[in-house]
């Protein structure tokens, strides 16, 4: 989902120096219909990245939809992201997790595995040390489900797949802030 | 008690509360219940268009040239579609449009019926915000809360897409109350500390100048009027963007001219040697700065913009000011005076004798005739015959456009009408119809070139239709001059497919309209013959045939820096050697 960097220019010289971060945000929106095209669209139109997305609803009665977006750039353009998502006429708020203070961030995944014999024990025995569960089991196959950091689950991903690797399945990161107050 | 009404009853009725009093459109299947309430009512004039491009410009024109929101109404599929250049065109310049489409039944929605398209889809990238409407319920609240999207904070086009059921079904409208829009608030007001810390940057400066854009015309005549009294009580040059000329008059002492990639030498030398640049509501776009990693190296930037994302976009500044350009220059001007401050005058004068000498340059002269027209001649006596008038002067794109900005002079706000961000062809004989219904008394002009004008050339017939006696001078040089300026410049002189072949004959085809049609082709003769054109009661083709490969300059060539410029060279008949100046790197540019 990456778009290649453009090629260096004389008119963009000037901030393009800078240190790729990568940087989740978290958008209220209003839920209403196309909101999520126009997050995407503003994304896509100025050439910006989206490692991850995910959205829900989080307050039906105030037709409330919450879009975190996993991001990456140079921090001139992460800020840019910012106040270009804060623009849009339906979204209420835009905070930046990475640099607003502590925050947590998880993903789900559910993997799926393939394997007879001595594969099978060692898919299990990394699955236990991942606290993955086992939702789904077959005579030559599992199916892990594992939440965690997004770091984690490539850990773990990467670890399965000279086991036996089929497919995989991953949410994209949900983040909150910590302590009390809300995001 | 709301009124019960339909959904195509409740538009009229949105507009007329609104204030609307001129619409542009052209009518279609899917709106033709709204046409119908229209045929009913006296209050707001309809302006038939001859192609829904033209409707979006025309109210484009109409709304600069007034200040209040323009608005169109069109059908759906290729009536939608038909508007999307002039969308976003308005999204470039920031120009406040409501545009009303119709959509088919919401019950067809999705299946390729006859003239459906996904208007919201197609519109959200080159719109402000946009709406389809499902629910009659909702229409009231939608109509007004797009004029007030469109029209506060940084303005921009608007689309209301309403399927042709919600337009008969029946329901209550409500008027316009005080808009308490859920997310959108706009913020006005600057921060004092802000204000303040410019100020003081302000006293310190001992080289600043003032970088004004299209954002101090859009905040209203006080702006501009702001902007003066501040200039006034500086002392400081100022200089504009394309988008800004007439905030600060061109007859005023500290005016450089425009500055940017056809801007003076003066303005542009300034920008690059100050040590204090105070952007107001300016967006420091590719044509204004140049190469970035050389534009203005040695000076602390205030940036005032009422879009946050403007700021820090292209150009890292100093001190960011989020506000609307009229509130903050009022607080400046009021801090300025309250603190007793006033500019480091030695300073001042000393910045004032390097300026006046990159003057002494006269950047914009040219190479007189007495044979040929030269195009920048002939809008200097545009200028010179017409300057006591209540004149507009709208125009299309490329060199007739650029030598319009350098010598026509502007001392008013909402008098000039150009298409500058997104550089639209056909922008201008549309937004001179949307300017002379906004101001039927009054002289309007759009300065075209003969490639540009026939891009919308049909709109002629509309002016016949209400009897605007607009005013289209062509600069005929039968060349797309821009491009084949820029083909001379990059690609050898190699000039692919930009020579206007097979012209039309522009005084018969005036004829054809209804119209009159002048052409001129003596200098000597130029002046009775604009006389002519300014004294007729009616539209106007003026065929003004021109030096045919006269360049545009002074320039900054792409990928170089403002103090890297190219100036005419008035002495020598064989003219530049223009084909090695720009790198291969400059090349790849726009």
């Amino acid at each position: 989902m990456t778009t290649p960097a453009s090629p260096p220019s004389p008119y963009s010289a000037a901030l393009s120096s800078s240190k790729i971060e990568s940087h989740t945000l978290s958008v209220l929106v209003d839920n209403e219909p196309g909101v999520l095209a126009r997050v995407v669209g503003l994304f896509s139109g100025r050439g910006y990245n989206i490692e991850s997305l995910t959205v829900a609803e989080v307050a039906h009665a105030e037709h409330l939809s919450r879009i975190t977006i996993a991001t990456s750039g140079a921090p001139e353009t992460i800020d840019q992201i910012h106040h270009q998502l804060e623009r849009l006429v339906p979204v209420h708020q835009v905070t930046d997790l990475t640099t607003s203070a502590r925050s947590l961030e998880r993903e789900l995944a559910m993997v799926k595995v393939r394997g007879r014999g001595e594969n099978r024990a060692d898919a299990l025995q990394l699955a236990e040390a991942f606290r993955a569960r086992i939702i789904d089991a077959t005579t030559e196959s599992f199916i892990f489900e594992l939440s965690g950091k997004p770091g984690k689950i490539d850990e773990f991903v990467d670890l399965m797949r000279p086991i036996g690797l089929v497919e995989f399945s991953r949410t994209g990161v949900a983040a909150i802030s910590r302590g009390p107050e809300p995001i | 008690m709301p009124k019960e009404m339909t959904g195509a009853e409740m538009v009229v009725e949105a507009l007329k509360d609104q204030g609307v009093d001129t619409i542009f459109g052209y009518p279609g299947g899917a709106v033709l219940p709204i046409y119908d309430v229209l045929f009913h009512q006296e209050k707001i004039l309809h302006v038939l268009v001859r192609h829904e491009q033209g409707a979006a410009h025309a109210a484009e024109g109409y709304a600069r040239s007034s200040g209040k929101v323009g608005v169109l109404l069109v059908t759906s599929g290729p009536g939608a579609t038909n508007t999307i250049t002039g969308l976003t065109d308005a999204l470039m310049d920031s120009i406040p449009l409501v545009c009303i489409t119709g959509q088919v039944p919401t019950h067809l929605i999705g299946s390729d019926a006859f003239q459906e398209c996904d208007t919201v889809g197609i519109t959200r990238h080159c719109t402000k915000h946009n709406y389809l409407v499902k629910n009659v319920a909702d229409l009231p609240r939608i109509l007004h809360e797009a004029f007030y999207v469109a029209s506060t904070g940084r303005p921009g086009p608007v689309v209301i897409d309403i399927p042709k059921d919600v337009q008969f079904s029946r329901g209550f409208y409500t008027p316009p109350a005080g808009v308490a829009h859920k997310t959108y608030h706009p913020k006005l007001d600057a921060d004092l500390s802000a204000i303040q810390a410019a100020v003081e940057m302000m006293a310190q400066a001992k080289r600043p100048i003032f970088y004004t854009g299209g954002g101090v015309i859009n905040s209203g005549p006080s702006a501009s009027t702001l902007l003066r009294e501040l200039v006034a009580l500086t002392g400081f040059p100022i200089t504009s963007t394309l988008m800004g000329l007439g905030a600060y008059p061109a007859s005023g002492a500290n005016w450089l001219g425009m500055l940017g990639m056809h801007g003076t030498f003066e303005a542009n030398n300034a920008m690059h040697d100050c040590d204090l640049m105070i952007a107001v509501g300016s967006r420091f776009d590719d044509r204004i700065t140049g190469r970035l990693d050389a534009f203005s190296p040695g000076s602390k930037k205030i940036h005032i913009d009422i879009d946050r994302s403007s700021i820090n976009k292209n150009v890292k500044v100093d001190l960011p000011i989020v506000g609307d350009c009229g509130h903050v220059l009022e607080a400046l001007v009021r801090v300025w005076r309250a603190e007793a401050k006033h500019a480091d005058q030695p300073s001042l004068d000393a910045w004032w004798d390097e300026i006046n000498q990159w003057r002494a340059k006269k950047s914009l002269a040219y190479r007189a005739s007495s044979k040929t027209i030269k195009p920048q001649y002939a809008v200097q006596r545009l200028y010179a015959l017409t300057q006591n008038k209540d004149v507009y002067i709208t125009t299309e794109v490329g060199q007739h456009q650029m030598w319009a900005a350098q010598h026509y002079h502007f001392d008013e706000p909402n008098r000039w009408m150009t298409s500058g961000g997104l550089g639209t062809m056909g922008y201008g004989l549309p937004a001179a119809i949307g300017a002379q219904l906004a101001h039927p008394k009054a002289l309007v002009i759009d300065i075209a070139g003969e490639a540009s004008i026939l891009m919308n050339i049909q709109e002629m017939s509309t002016a016949i239709q209400y009897r605007l006696p607009v005013k289209i001078f062509i600069l005929n040089n039968e060349y797309m001059g821009m491009v084949r300026q820029w083909q001379e410049l990059l690609h050898g002189g190699r000039y692919s497919h930009s020579y206007s072949e097979a012209l039309p004959d522009f005084v018969k085809l005036a004829e054809a309209f209804g119209a009159k049609g002048i052409r001129c082709s003596d200098p000597a003769l130029l002046d009775a013959a604009i006389g002519e054109m300014i004294n007729y009661d009616g539209p106007v083709i003026f065929d003004c045939l021109v030096d045919k490969v006269e360049n545009c300059f002074p320039m900054i060539p792409s990928g170089k820096a403002h103090n890297d410029m190219l100036l005419a060279d008035l002495s020598d008949d064989a003219g530049l050697e223009l084909g090695s100046i720009i790198d291969e790197k400059g090349k790849m540019l726009v």
